[in-house]
Protein backbone atom coordinates (compact mmCIF):
# COMPACT_ATOMS: atom_id res chain seq x y z
CA UNK A 1 0.00 0.00 0.00
CA UNK A 2 2.75 2.40 1.05
CA UNK A 3 4.72 1.57 -2.06
CA UNK A 4 1.79 2.36 -4.31
CA UNK A 5 1.41 5.73 -2.61
CA UNK A 6 5.05 6.51 -3.18
CA UNK A 7 4.80 5.68 -6.87
CA UNK A 8 1.72 7.88 -7.17
CA UNK A 9 3.47 10.73 -5.37
CA UNK A 10 6.52 10.41 -7.59
CA UNK A 11 4.34 10.36 -10.65
CA UNK A 12 2.44 13.48 -9.57
CA UNK A 13 5.74 15.20 -8.79
CA UNK A 14 7.29 14.43 -12.18
CA UNK A 15 4.15 15.48 -14.02
CA UNK A 16 4.28 18.87 -12.27
CA UNK A 17 7.89 19.22 -13.39
CA UNK A 18 7.05 18.16 -16.95
CA UNK A 19 4.27 20.76 -17.06
CA UNK A 20 6.60 23.49 -15.77
CA UNK A 21 4.69 23.85 -12.52
CA UNK A 22 7.11 25.02 -9.82
CA UNK A 23 7.74 22.89 -6.75
CA UNK A 24 7.18 24.82 -3.50
CA UNK A 25 8.68 24.15 -0.03
CA UNK A 26 5.85 22.16 1.56
CA UNK A 27 5.08 20.11 -1.55
CA UNK A 28 5.97 16.45 -1.56
CA UNK A 29 9.31 15.84 -3.32
CA UNK A 30 11.61 12.82 -3.64
CA UNK A 31 14.43 12.75 -1.09
CA UNK A 32 17.03 12.74 -3.84
CA UNK A 33 15.54 15.93 -5.34
CA UNK A 34 15.69 17.61 -1.93
CA UNK A 35 19.28 16.49 -1.38
CA UNK A 36 20.38 17.59 -4.84
CA UNK A 37 18.89 21.03 -4.27
CA UNK A 38 20.39 21.41 -0.80
CA UNK A 39 23.79 20.51 -2.22
CA UNK A 40 23.51 22.80 -5.23
CA UNK A 41 21.95 25.81 -3.46
CA UNK A 42 24.36 25.66 -0.51
CA UNK A 43 27.36 25.39 -2.86
CA UNK A 44 25.98 28.36 -4.71
CA UNK A 45 25.52 30.33 -1.46
CA UNK A 46 29.00 29.46 -0.27
CA UNK A 47 30.41 30.64 -3.61
CA UNK A 48 28.80 34.05 -3.11
CA UNK A 49 30.18 34.33 0.42
CA UNK A 50 33.71 33.10 -0.40
CA UNK A 51 33.55 35.17 -3.60
CA UNK A 52 33.63 38.33 -1.50
CA UNK A 53 37.19 37.55 -0.36
CA UNK A 54 39.24 37.93 -3.58
CA UNK A 55 37.45 41.21 -4.36
CA UNK A 56 37.37 42.53 -0.81
CA UNK A 57 41.14 42.23 -1.07
CA UNK A 58 41.18 45.30 -3.34
CA UNK A 59 38.63 47.62 -1.68
CA UNK A 60 41.25 49.59 0.24
CA UNK A 61 43.50 49.79 -2.83
CA UNK A 62 40.94 50.75 -5.50
CA UNK A 63 42.53 53.40 -7.75
CA UNK A 64 39.94 56.11 -7.04
CA UNK A 65 36.84 56.88 -5.02
CA UNK A 66 34.42 55.94 -7.81
CA UNK A 67 36.01 52.52 -8.22
CA UNK A 68 36.02 52.03 -4.46
CA UNK A 69 32.32 52.87 -4.07
CA UNK A 70 31.47 50.52 -6.96
CA UNK A 71 33.55 47.66 -5.57
CA UNK A 72 32.04 48.10 -2.11
CA UNK A 73 28.53 47.97 -3.58
CA UNK A 74 29.41 44.88 -5.59
CA UNK A 75 30.87 43.01 -2.62
CA UNK A 76 27.83 43.97 -0.56
CA UNK A 77 25.62 42.54 -3.31
CA UNK A 78 27.54 39.25 -3.13
CA UNK A 79 26.82 39.08 0.60
CA UNK A 80 23.15 39.68 -0.19
CA UNK A 81 23.16 36.96 -2.84
CA UNK A 82 24.59 34.51 -0.34
CA UNK A 83 21.78 35.42 2.06
CA UNK A 84 19.01 34.94 -0.54
CA UNK A 85 20.43 31.53 -1.37
CA UNK A 86 20.85 30.36 2.23
CA UNK A 87 17.20 31.34 2.78
CA UNK A 88 16.13 29.29 -0.24
CA UNK A 89 18.16 26.36 1.08
CA UNK A 90 16.54 26.62 4.51
CA UNK A 91 13.08 26.13 2.97
CA UNK A 92 14.27 22.57 2.23
CA UNK A 93 14.87 21.84 5.91
CA UNK A 94 18.64 22.39 6.11
CA UNK A 95 19.78 24.82 8.82
CA UNK A 96 22.13 27.69 8.13
CA UNK A 97 24.41 26.74 11.01
CA UNK A 98 24.89 23.23 9.66
CA UNK A 99 25.56 24.57 6.20
CA UNK A 100 28.11 27.07 7.53
CA UNK A 101 29.78 24.32 9.57
CA UNK A 102 30.06 22.17 6.42
CA UNK A 103 31.74 25.05 4.59
CA UNK A 104 34.29 25.56 7.36
CA UNK A 105 35.02 21.85 7.76
CA UNK A 106 35.63 21.54 4.02
CA UNK A 107 32.76 19.08 3.55
CA UNK A 108 30.85 21.53 1.36
CA UNK A 109 32.27 22.83 -1.90
CA UNK A 110 32.15 26.25 -3.51
CA UNK A 111 33.10 27.48 -6.97
CA UNK A 112 36.73 26.64 -7.73
CA UNK A 113 37.33 30.08 -9.26
CA UNK A 114 37.56 31.76 -5.85
CA UNK A 115 40.64 29.76 -4.98
CA UNK A 116 42.69 31.85 -7.39
CA UNK A 117 44.39 35.01 -6.10
CA UNK A 118 43.63 38.57 -7.25
CA UNK A 119 47.19 39.85 -7.76
CA UNK A 120 46.63 43.16 -9.55
CA UNK A 121 43.89 45.75 -9.98
CA UNK A 122 43.27 44.34 -13.46
CA UNK A 123 42.20 41.10 -11.77
CA UNK A 124 39.20 42.96 -10.34
CA UNK A 125 38.27 43.88 -13.91
CA UNK A 126 38.79 40.30 -15.10
CA UNK A 127 36.76 38.88 -12.20
CA UNK A 128 33.81 41.18 -12.90
CA UNK A 129 33.91 40.66 -16.63
CA UNK A 130 34.76 36.94 -16.86
CA UNK A 131 33.80 35.40 -13.52
CA UNK A 132 30.56 37.32 -13.08
CA UNK A 133 29.95 36.91 -16.80
CA UNK A 134 30.21 33.14 -16.47
CA UNK A 135 28.09 33.20 -13.31
CA UNK A 136 25.37 35.21 -15.07
CA UNK A 137 25.28 32.73 -17.95
CA UNK A 138 24.63 30.00 -15.43
CA UNK A 139 22.22 32.02 -13.27
CA UNK A 140 20.01 33.30 -16.07
CA UNK A 141 19.36 29.66 -16.94
CA UNK A 142 18.58 28.93 -13.29
CA UNK A 143 15.82 31.57 -13.17
CA UNK A 144 13.70 28.80 -14.75
CA UNK A 145 14.75 26.07 -12.33
CA UNK A 146 11.92 23.89 -11.01
CA UNK A 147 12.18 24.77 -7.31
CA UNK A 148 10.24 27.98 -6.60
CA UNK A 149 12.36 29.60 -3.87
CA UNK A 150 15.59 28.92 -5.80
CA UNK A 151 14.13 30.36 -9.01
CA UNK A 152 12.92 33.49 -7.17
CA UNK A 153 16.33 34.02 -5.56
CA UNK A 154 17.91 33.69 -9.01
CA UNK A 155 15.61 36.32 -10.52
CA UNK A 156 16.64 38.79 -7.82
CA UNK A 157 20.30 37.92 -8.20
CA UNK A 158 20.30 38.25 -11.99
CA UNK A 159 18.73 41.70 -11.76
CA UNK A 160 21.58 42.80 -9.52
CA UNK A 161 24.41 40.96 -11.29
CA UNK A 162 24.30 42.79 -14.59
CA UNK A 163 26.08 45.82 -13.15
CA UNK A 164 28.81 43.52 -11.83
CA UNK A 165 29.86 42.36 -15.26
CA UNK A 166 29.66 45.83 -16.77
CA UNK A 167 31.81 47.40 -14.08
CA UNK A 168 34.44 44.69 -14.66
CA UNK A 169 34.43 45.22 -18.41
CA UNK A 170 34.66 48.98 -17.86
CA UNK A 171 37.83 48.46 -15.79
CA UNK A 172 39.30 46.38 -18.63
CA UNK A 173 38.32 49.01 -21.24
CA UNK A 174 39.95 51.76 -19.19
CA UNK A 175 43.16 49.78 -18.75
CA UNK A 176 43.28 48.94 -22.47
CA UNK A 177 43.10 52.66 -23.27
CA UNK A 178 45.96 53.32 -20.86
CA UNK A 179 49.73 52.94 -20.90
CA UNK A 180 51.66 49.92 -22.18
CA UNK A 181 52.05 48.68 -18.60
CA UNK A 182 48.30 48.96 -18.00
CA UNK A 183 47.50 47.04 -21.18
CA UNK A 184 49.96 44.34 -20.17
CA UNK A 185 48.40 44.15 -16.73
CA UNK A 186 44.95 43.66 -18.30
CA UNK A 187 46.25 40.97 -20.66
CA UNK A 188 48.01 39.20 -17.80
CA UNK A 189 44.74 39.10 -15.81
CA UNK A 190 42.91 37.58 -18.79
CA UNK A 191 45.72 35.03 -19.23
CA UNK A 192 45.25 33.87 -15.64
CA UNK A 193 41.44 34.02 -15.40
CA UNK A 194 40.30 32.76 -18.80
CA UNK A 195 40.72 29.02 -18.24
CA UNK A 196 39.53 28.99 -14.60
CA UNK A 197 36.44 30.95 -15.77
CA UNK A 198 35.69 28.22 -18.33
CA UNK A 199 36.02 25.62 -15.57
CA UNK A 200 33.26 27.37 -13.59
CA UNK A 201 30.66 25.59 -15.72
CA UNK A 202 31.81 22.31 -14.26
CA UNK A 203 33.01 19.08 -15.85
CA UNK A 204 32.28 18.23 -19.44
CA UNK A 205 28.82 16.65 -19.93
CA UNK A 206 30.37 13.23 -20.52
CA UNK A 207 32.02 13.34 -17.06
CA UNK A 208 29.36 15.16 -15.07
CA UNK A 209 27.87 12.83 -12.47
CA UNK A 210 24.76 14.83 -11.60
CA UNK A 211 23.79 16.20 -14.99
CA UNK A 212 21.12 13.93 -16.45
CA UNK A 213 18.98 13.60 -13.31
CA UNK A 214 19.20 17.35 -12.71
CA UNK A 215 18.03 18.00 -16.25
CA UNK A 216 15.10 15.58 -15.87
CA UNK A 217 14.09 17.38 -12.70
CA UNK A 218 14.63 20.72 -14.42
CA UNK A 219 16.93 21.75 -11.59
CA UNK A 220 19.36 22.47 -14.40
CA UNK A 221 17.98 23.77 -17.67
CA UNK A 222 21.12 23.51 -19.81
CA UNK A 223 24.14 21.23 -19.72
CA UNK A 224 27.57 22.43 -18.54
CA UNK A 225 28.96 22.28 -22.08
CA UNK A 226 26.05 24.24 -23.58
CA UNK A 227 26.50 27.05 -21.06
CA UNK A 228 30.27 27.08 -21.52
CA UNK A 229 29.85 27.38 -25.29
CA UNK A 230 27.39 30.28 -24.91
CA UNK A 231 29.82 32.07 -22.60
CA UNK A 232 32.71 31.69 -25.05
CA UNK A 233 30.58 32.84 -27.97
CA UNK A 234 29.49 35.94 -26.06
CA UNK A 235 32.88 36.82 -24.58
CA UNK A 236 35.40 36.41 -27.42
CA UNK A 237 34.04 39.37 -29.46
CA UNK A 238 34.15 41.54 -26.31
CA UNK A 239 37.83 40.72 -25.86
CA UNK A 240 38.58 41.42 -29.52
CA UNK A 241 36.80 44.75 -29.42
CA UNK A 242 39.13 46.15 -26.79
CA UNK A 243 42.27 44.44 -28.05
CA UNK A 244 42.65 41.63 -25.54
CA UNK A 245 43.89 38.21 -26.68
CA UNK A 246 42.18 35.06 -25.42
CA UNK A 247 44.99 32.73 -24.29
CA UNK A 248 43.89 29.77 -26.43
CA UNK A 249 45.73 29.02 -29.67
CA UNK A 250 42.98 26.58 -30.73
CA UNK A 251 40.23 29.18 -30.48
CA UNK A 252 38.60 29.52 -33.90
CA UNK A 253 35.17 30.50 -35.24
CA UNK A 254 33.32 27.49 -36.58
CA UNK A 255 30.77 28.66 -39.13
CA UNK A 256 29.01 25.29 -39.29
CA UNK A 257 28.15 25.16 -35.60
CA UNK A 258 27.74 28.93 -35.26
CA UNK A 259 30.17 29.03 -32.37
CA UNK A 260 33.82 28.97 -31.45
CA UNK A 261 35.93 25.84 -31.28
CA UNK A 262 38.27 25.99 -28.33
CA UNK A 263 41.22 24.15 -26.81
CA UNK A 264 41.37 21.42 -24.22
CA UNK A 265 40.54 22.43 -20.64
CA UNK A 266 43.02 21.21 -18.01
CA UNK A 267 40.63 19.08 -15.97
CA UNK A 268 43.42 17.86 -13.74
CA UNK A 269 43.90 21.44 -12.52
CA UNK A 270 40.14 21.69 -11.91
CA UNK A 271 40.16 18.47 -9.90
CA UNK A 272 43.10 19.64 -7.81
CA UNK A 273 41.54 23.05 -7.04
CA UNK A 274 38.13 21.58 -6.21
CA UNK A 275 39.65 19.04 -3.86
CA UNK A 276 41.51 21.68 -1.87
CA UNK A 277 44.87 22.10 -3.58
CA UNK A 278 44.32 25.42 -5.37
CA UNK A 279 46.50 28.44 -4.65
CA UNK A 280 44.13 29.99 -2.07
CA UNK A 281 41.87 27.22 -0.69
CA UNK A 282 43.43 27.26 2.78
CA UNK A 283 43.46 31.06 2.92
CA UNK A 284 39.76 31.32 1.98
CA UNK A 285 38.60 28.81 4.58
CA UNK A 286 40.87 30.39 7.20
CA UNK A 287 39.29 33.81 6.52
CA UNK A 288 35.76 32.37 6.76
CA UNK A 289 36.63 30.51 9.99
CA UNK A 290 38.12 33.66 11.52
CA UNK A 291 35.02 35.71 10.64
CA UNK A 292 32.77 33.05 12.11
CA UNK A 293 34.77 32.79 15.30
CA UNK A 294 35.25 36.51 15.84
CA UNK A 295 31.56 37.16 15.21
CA UNK A 296 30.41 34.55 17.68
CA UNK A 297 30.28 36.83 20.72
CA UNK A 298 28.28 39.40 18.73
CA UNK A 299 25.69 36.82 17.72
CA UNK A 300 25.51 35.58 21.30
CA UNK A 301 25.20 39.06 22.79
CA UNK A 302 22.48 40.10 20.34
CA UNK A 303 20.49 36.98 21.17
CA UNK A 304 20.93 37.49 24.93
CA UNK A 305 19.79 41.11 24.59
CA UNK A 306 16.71 40.07 22.61
CA UNK A 307 15.81 37.43 25.19
CA UNK A 308 16.24 39.91 28.04
CA UNK A 309 14.00 42.43 26.29
CA UNK A 310 11.36 39.75 25.68
CA UNK A 311 11.32 38.60 29.29
CA UNK A 312 10.96 42.21 30.47
CA UNK A 313 8.00 42.66 28.15
CA UNK A 314 6.41 39.46 29.47
CA UNK A 315 6.70 40.39 33.13
CA UNK B 1 28.78 27.20 16.11
CA UNK B 2 27.80 26.36 19.64
CA UNK B 3 25.55 29.40 19.98
CA UNK B 4 21.83 29.25 19.37
CA UNK B 5 20.80 30.15 15.82
CA UNK B 6 18.98 33.47 15.45
CA UNK B 7 15.29 32.99 14.65
CA UNK B 8 14.06 33.13 11.07
CA UNK B 9 11.82 36.01 9.92
CA UNK B 10 9.68 36.39 6.81
CA UNK B 11 10.03 39.76 5.11
CA UNK B 12 7.23 41.69 3.36
CA UNK B 13 7.91 44.87 1.40
CA UNK B 14 5.57 47.59 0.13
CA UNK B 15 7.26 48.68 -3.09
CA UNK B 16 5.37 51.97 -3.30
CA UNK B 17 2.47 53.80 -1.69
CA UNK B 18 -0.82 52.37 -2.90
CA UNK B 19 0.39 48.77 -3.20
CA UNK B 20 0.15 46.08 -0.55
CA UNK B 21 3.13 44.46 1.15
CA UNK B 22 4.47 41.45 -0.71
CA UNK B 23 6.56 38.54 0.55
CA UNK B 24 10.15 38.89 -0.67
CA UNK B 25 12.10 36.31 1.31
CA UNK B 26 13.43 35.58 4.76
CA UNK B 27 16.39 36.31 7.02
CA UNK B 28 17.80 35.65 10.47
CA UNK B 29 17.77 38.23 13.25
CA UNK B 30 17.73 38.13 17.05
CA UNK B 31 14.70 40.42 17.35
CA UNK B 32 12.09 42.28 15.30
CA UNK B 33 13.99 45.56 15.30
CA UNK B 34 17.14 44.00 13.89
CA UNK B 35 15.05 41.97 11.46
CA UNK B 36 13.75 45.26 10.01
CA UNK B 37 17.27 46.69 9.85
CA UNK B 38 18.62 43.57 8.16
CA UNK B 39 15.68 43.54 5.76
CA UNK B 40 16.52 47.10 4.76
CA UNK B 41 20.11 46.09 3.93
CA UNK B 42 19.17 42.83 2.28
CA UNK B 43 16.01 43.58 0.31
CA UNK B 44 15.99 47.34 -0.39
CA UNK B 45 19.51 48.13 -1.64
CA UNK B 46 18.03 49.60 -4.82
CA UNK B 47 14.98 51.48 -3.47
CA UNK B 48 12.71 48.45 -3.77
CA UNK B 49 10.57 49.52 -0.84
CA UNK B 50 8.91 52.24 1.22
CA UNK B 51 7.73 50.03 4.08
CA UNK B 52 8.87 46.76 5.66
CA UNK B 53 6.97 44.14 7.66
CA UNK B 54 8.69 41.25 9.39
CA UNK B 55 6.96 38.22 10.89
CA UNK B 56 8.70 35.45 12.77
CA UNK B 57 8.50 32.40 10.49
CA UNK B 58 7.37 30.15 13.34
CA UNK B 59 4.23 32.31 13.62
CA UNK B 60 3.08 31.58 10.09
CA UNK B 61 0.44 28.89 9.85
CA UNK B 62 -0.27 27.45 6.43
CA UNK B 63 -2.58 24.87 4.91
CA UNK B 64 -1.18 21.47 4.08
CA UNK B 65 -0.45 21.37 0.33
CA UNK B 66 -1.42 17.69 0.32
CA UNK B 67 -4.98 18.81 1.09
CA UNK B 68 -5.05 21.57 -1.50
CA UNK B 69 -7.42 19.75 -3.84
CA UNK B 70 -10.38 19.30 -1.42
CA UNK B 71 -9.62 22.71 0.11
CA UNK B 72 -9.89 24.67 -3.12
CA UNK B 73 -12.10 22.39 -5.20
CA UNK B 74 -15.48 23.87 -4.10
CA UNK B 75 -14.69 27.18 -5.81
CA UNK B 76 -14.02 25.41 -9.12
CA UNK B 77 -17.62 24.31 -9.54
CA UNK B 78 -19.20 27.67 -8.73
CA UNK B 79 -18.73 29.24 -12.10
CA UNK B 80 -21.79 31.46 -11.45
CA UNK B 81 -19.47 33.57 -9.30
CA UNK B 82 -17.89 34.92 -12.45
CA UNK B 83 -19.56 37.57 -14.67
CA UNK B 84 -18.86 35.50 -17.79
CA UNK B 85 -21.47 32.98 -16.55
CA UNK B 86 -24.31 35.39 -17.39
CA UNK B 87 -25.81 36.17 -20.74
CA UNK B 88 -26.11 39.81 -21.69
CA UNK B 89 -28.52 40.62 -24.52
CA UNK B 90 -27.18 42.13 -27.76
CA UNK B 91 -27.32 45.88 -27.74
CA UNK B 92 -25.83 46.24 -24.30
CA UNK B 93 -22.19 47.13 -24.66
CA UNK B 94 -20.91 47.63 -21.15
CA UNK B 95 -22.21 46.02 -17.96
Amino acid sequence: MKEINLTALEHAFQSKIDNDIKIEPKDWMPDAYRKTLIRQISQHAHSEIIGMLPEGNWITRAPNLRRKAVLLAKVQDEAGHGQYLYSAMETLGETRDKSMADLISGKAKYSSIFNYPTLSWADIGAVGWLVDGAAIMNQVALCRTSYGPYARAMVRICKEESFHQRQGFEIMCTLMKGSKEQREMAQDAVNRFWWPALMMFGPSDADSTHSQQSLDWKVKRHTNDELRQSFINATVPQAELIGLTIPDKDLKWNEAKGGYDFGQIDWEEFKQVISGNGPCNAERIAARTKADKEGEWVREAAMAYAEKKNSKKAS
Amino acid sequence: MSTKEWPLWEVFIRSKQGLSHKHVGSLHAPDAEMAVNNARDLYTRRSEGVSIWVVESSQVFANDPADSDPLFEPSQSKIYRHPTFYEVPDGIEHM
